[in-house]
């Protein structure tokens, strides 16, 4: 059983290898592999949290990892992260090789993430919770910036023009003085990754960024993923709940149970492998 | 008013070339666009359309909501001698399909990927669409669709083309004539097909100047455009009077913010249909209740001064000197900061129409100086035909006929109008035309109605929806619906009702109750509910419904002509009416005929004296899909009042 699962995986990967080069479905270009994940293990003491994971993601791409409760999809993104160090196992993005990751450096190397329990400053108006997501991108000290006095003035309109290109990309323009905190849930979500997006990320984490959300607001954030994918070649990583979403709007699936890989493929061929259907379609978790 | 919409555009371009023309709202800031710049925006518009092949008397299509392109593009369309089609924006894409095929429209310029997906939509259709320029092209990149290009390569390709032929543009707006066709509107209709009405720049213009002298407006008015550019009257308000007076016309940067642009602009010159006022007032009242016990207080306190003084200061007749300055505070301290988070602390003139406006709801405005009126017209009479003055305002009449119109009341009570601004014809429709348009001259409104004491119109219902009460204590009593339905709507509680009665024995109402007042009228009473469904049957809100009907049959009972119209039985229904699913019109009115077909079970069990009745209803969703809503109703009867004569 796990032989074969392991051949078709390679089956699948060779096809998909094959595709490389070509247009995915939705006619944009799928390049070179941007993150390559090897035999990746993380334990918490005794508990194994991924046990050997190895999977890569291209340029422009938009890959799910999915997986029941508890089977570490979470774990694999603070991996990648930098949040948590791997105990074995390397990471390589765009060319370096890493054994383990700090945030900043991976922030500074481009990967933007949102998280499934929304971080942002419940008091802080949207537009300024998204101008923190330009922080990284500020030159100017302190001080000048606290004086608002040269250098600091005109870069902040830039900032600042280029978040309120966000904001009507997100279709918040409602909202843009508004508390954080007083929002509905599924707009807080729209701002986290707004605020993912003010990094300009050549790669972006998306933890669960549909849970909680009723049908409409999953439609509607399938469309800004699809569209920040399209509009701005970003590079997707996302980890899902839904199936459905999962399935719709993703061009590679990768999907784990207790910690280990069981399937890795385009989701038809993911949708159809028997493993995954055990493990998670076919029963309710 | 020899005159046309391009001649008006050119004639402000060399006039006041660097004032503002239009703004719009864009990455937070508002973007203004001069007339020069819009003569300039025109210019490469048209010679992009005409490389493209657009002729002269062709129709063609815009659809979006208020962008300075897509107005851009209808003048341009108007500089060719063509003639442009605003189409709602919100209108499902098998909507759109009978407009382009009944008009043979081959270009259409549309807002963005929204309006896009649904022209590529029924584009099987309609093969002779062969081209759709879009203004946004956010997530369109990946289409590769034939005939779709950006408007901004049609405005490069007829920048180039301005240029090689410096002369063409120009030229082509000498050739437009007053009497050409300039739009073309196509009404929602409650049945059947929709009609195209076909207005000359004439008819248009006409009447937008008559409605301009009326109001004395002037060059310096600020006017938000926010309602679908398909309605005549926003084509009134944001291009005919615009091009007229040379106002400024500010876009909203989407249909979400209105509310925060409407603050920041201020405009001087206003309309909203009626259910946008009372959703104001819902929101004011709402806040108010949530506020502190000093605000609140010194709300109702003002709030009862303005209503008693108010509108009579409004309309410029005698009030005390006490009175005076009591109401002088409440503007400083209530009055000026509410009309000021309204929006309104600019506005010189508003008006509603479309609907009747509540009594409570119109002296609410006018108590706190906002100069809100009333008028009537159509789609058919280029909107102005009857408007209210400044001091002369009344919440149930539409005004005095203005300048240049004649209005008479036929034997069967049918409100005629002559004037100026009437349709040329319905679009390949001469029945239709010949219909309403007799050789006379006067235009059938299909509206009944009287003319009062002062020399204002009142209007009652539809002429066709008048009916009579058979059989029972009232036989052969008048019942005008909609006039039931209205003095039902104007309750916070009721958004809408459907009265039906006619040739039967007694007036039975469906109620749909208004989520938002009775779902904070719920909570403010500890009563828990699941959803709209749940709320809609329950007993308490039977109760408070109740009383609205009984309300209103009371005022009913004192109506020479229609006390027999009182409401006997009512039921809440489960499920909001929505034009999705065909019970309302795109404006908002309700499909009675529809409506009755779909819920027979309903009507039944009303009349059929039921306690009770089980309904399942096909909804459908905002993205096309359906699904299905059930719920057991209730029903319940009401008192009826004896008619009061009213004493002569």
């Amino acid at each position: 059983m796990n032989l074969q699962t392991t051949l078709r995986a390679d089956l699948v990967e060779a096809a998909v290898e094959e595709r490389a080069e070509s247009f995915s479905a939705t006619g944009k270009k799928i390049g070179d592999v941007i993150l390559d994940v090897k035999n990746i293990s993380l334990s918490f003491g005794g508990v194994k949290a991924l046990t050997n994971i190895s999977f890569n993601v291209r340029e422009h791409e938009i890959r799910a990892i999915i997986g029941p409760n508890g089977a570490g999809k979470s774990s694999m993104l603070n991996c990648i992260n930098g949040v948590y160090q791997p105990q074995e196992g390397s990471i390589t993005f765009r060319g370096q090789t890493f054994r383990h990751m700090n945030s900043h450096q991976v922030a500074t190397m481009g990967v933007a993430r949102t998280f499934q329990n929304l971080a942002l400053f419940k008091g802080m108006s949207v537009l300024d919770n998204i101008m923190t997501g330009r922080n990284l991108r500020i030159k100017s000290n302190l001080l000048l910036q606290a004086l608002r006095i040269g250098p600091a003035e005109k870069e902040e309109i830039q900032h600042r023009e280029f978040v309120e290109r966000i904001i009507d990309f997100l279709e918040i323009q409602a909202y843009r003085k508004v508390p954080v905190g007083q929002l509905p849930y599924g707009l807080q979500k729209r701002v986290d990754l707004g605020r993912a997006l003010a990094m300009e990320p050549r790669m972006l984490l998306l933890d669960e960024p549909m849970a909680g959300m009723n049908v409409e607001e999953k439609q509607d954030m399938c469309r800004f993923i699809l569209d920040v994918n399209d509009e701005f070649g970003t590079t997707v990583v996302l980890i899902e709940h839904d199936m459905g979403v999962v399935m719709d709007i993703s061009d590679r699936v990768v999907v784990l149970d207790y910690g280990k890989k069981i399937g890795d493929g385009p989701p038809d061929d993911v949708r159809n492998n028997p493993e995954v259907i055990n493990a998670y379609l076919g029963t309710s978790h | 008013m020899d005159t046309t919409f391009p001649r008006l555009l050119l004639q402000h371009a060399a006039q006041r070339p660097q004032d503002a023309a239009m703004r719009e709202k864009e990455y937070g800031i508002w973007q203004t666009i001069t007339w020069a710049g819009m003569a300039e925006l025109v210019r490469s518009i048209a010679c992009g359309l005409h490389d493209a092949g657009l002729q002269p008397g062709e129709h063609m299509v815009v659809i979006g909501a208020n962008r300075p392109r897509l107005y851009a593009t209808m003048l341009a369309a108007q500089s060719l001698g063509a003639v442009p089609i605003a189409l709602y924006q919100d209108a499902a894409a098998a909507e759109c399909a009978f407009p382009i095929n009944n008009a043979d429209v081959r270009f259409a310029v549309a807002e963005d990927q929204e309006q896009v997906d649904k022209l590529l939509e029924v584009r099987p259709q309609c093969p002779q669409l062969q081209a759709i320029y879009y203004d946004d092209p956010r997530g369109l990149r990946n289409y590769s669709e034939t005939g779709l290009h950006s408007l901004d390569a049609l405005v490069a390709v007829g920048a180039v083309y301005a240029k090689e032929h410096p002369e063409f543009f120009p030229a082509e707006v000498e050739k437009t004539r007053a009497d050409d066709v300039a739009s073309m509107f196509f009404t929602s209709g409650t049945t059947g097909n929709p009609k195209g009405v076909v207005h000359t720049h004439r008819t248009l213009l006409d009447r937008a100047r008559a409605g301009s002298d009326f109001d004395r407006l002037t060059h310096r008015e600020e006017v938000l455009a926010y309602l679908p550019p398909a309605w005549i009257g926003q084509n009134i308000f944001s291009y005919a009077q615009w091009l007229d007076c040379g106002y400024v016309v500010n876009c909203p940067e989407s249909a979400s913010t209105v509310a925060i642009d409407l603050k920041e602009i201020g405009p001087t010159y206003y309309f909203a249909p009626p259910r946008i006022f009372e959703g104001l007032l819902t929101t004011v009242m709402i806040r108010m209740e949530d506020a502190g016990w000093l605000k609140r207080t010194m709300f109702h306190k003002c709030m009862d001064l303005a209503k008693r003084v108010g509108p009579a200061l409004r309309d410029k007749k005698p009030v005390g000197t006490l009175d005076r300055i009591k109401y002088a505070i409440g503007n400083l301290l209530v009055y000026g900061p509410l009309r000021n988070n309204l929006g309104f602390s600019r506005v010189r003139v508003a008006y509603t129409a479309g609907e009747a406006i509540g009594p409570d709801l119109f002296t609410f405005y006018r108590s706190i100086g906002v100069n809100l009126k009333q008028l009537y017209g159509s789609t058919e009479t280029a909107v102005f035909v009857c408007l209210q003055p400044d001091d002369q305002a009344k919440a149930d009449t539409v005004g005095v006929p203005i300048a240049g119109v004649e209005v008479k009341v036929s034997e069967t009570g049918e409100v005629l109008v002559r004037s100026p601004g009437l349709l040329k014809e319905y679009y390949k429709n001469p029945a239709a035309t010949a219909e309403v348009l007799t050789a006379d001259g006067w235009y059938h409104t299909s509206d009944a109605g009287f003319i009062d004491a002062q020399g204002h119109l009142k209007i009652i219902d539809r002429v066709k929806d008048v009916g009579r009460i058979q059989g029972g204590p009232n036989d052969g009593a008048m019942f005008a619906p909609k006039y039931v339905e209205n003095k039902l709507k104007f309750f916070p509680y009721i958004k809408e009702a459907v009265a039906y009665g006619d040739g039967r024995e007694r007036v039975c109402v469906m109620v749909n109750i208004d989520f938002e007042a009775v779902g904070n009228w719920a909570e403010r009473r500890n009563l828990p509910y699941a959803g709209y469904t749940d709320l809609a049957q329950k007993p308490e809100v039977y109760e408070l419904i109740k009383e609205c009907v009984q309300k209103v049959n009371a005022d009913l009972s004192v109506d020479d002509l229609l006390a027999g119209s009182q409401i006997s039985r009512f039921l809440v229904l489960h499920k909001e009416l929505d034009a999705d699913d065909g019970e309302l019109t795109r404006t908002n009115k309700v499909r009675r005929g529809f409506i009755a077909e779909k819920y027979q079970v309903l009507i039944d069990a009303l009349y059929g004296g039921k306690t009770e009745q089980y309904v399942q209803t096909q909804v459908k969703f905002e993205d096309g899909r359906t699904g299905s809503v059930s719920a057991t109703l209730r029903i319940v009867d009401t008192t009826v009042f004896h008619p009061v004569k009213a004493a002569a």
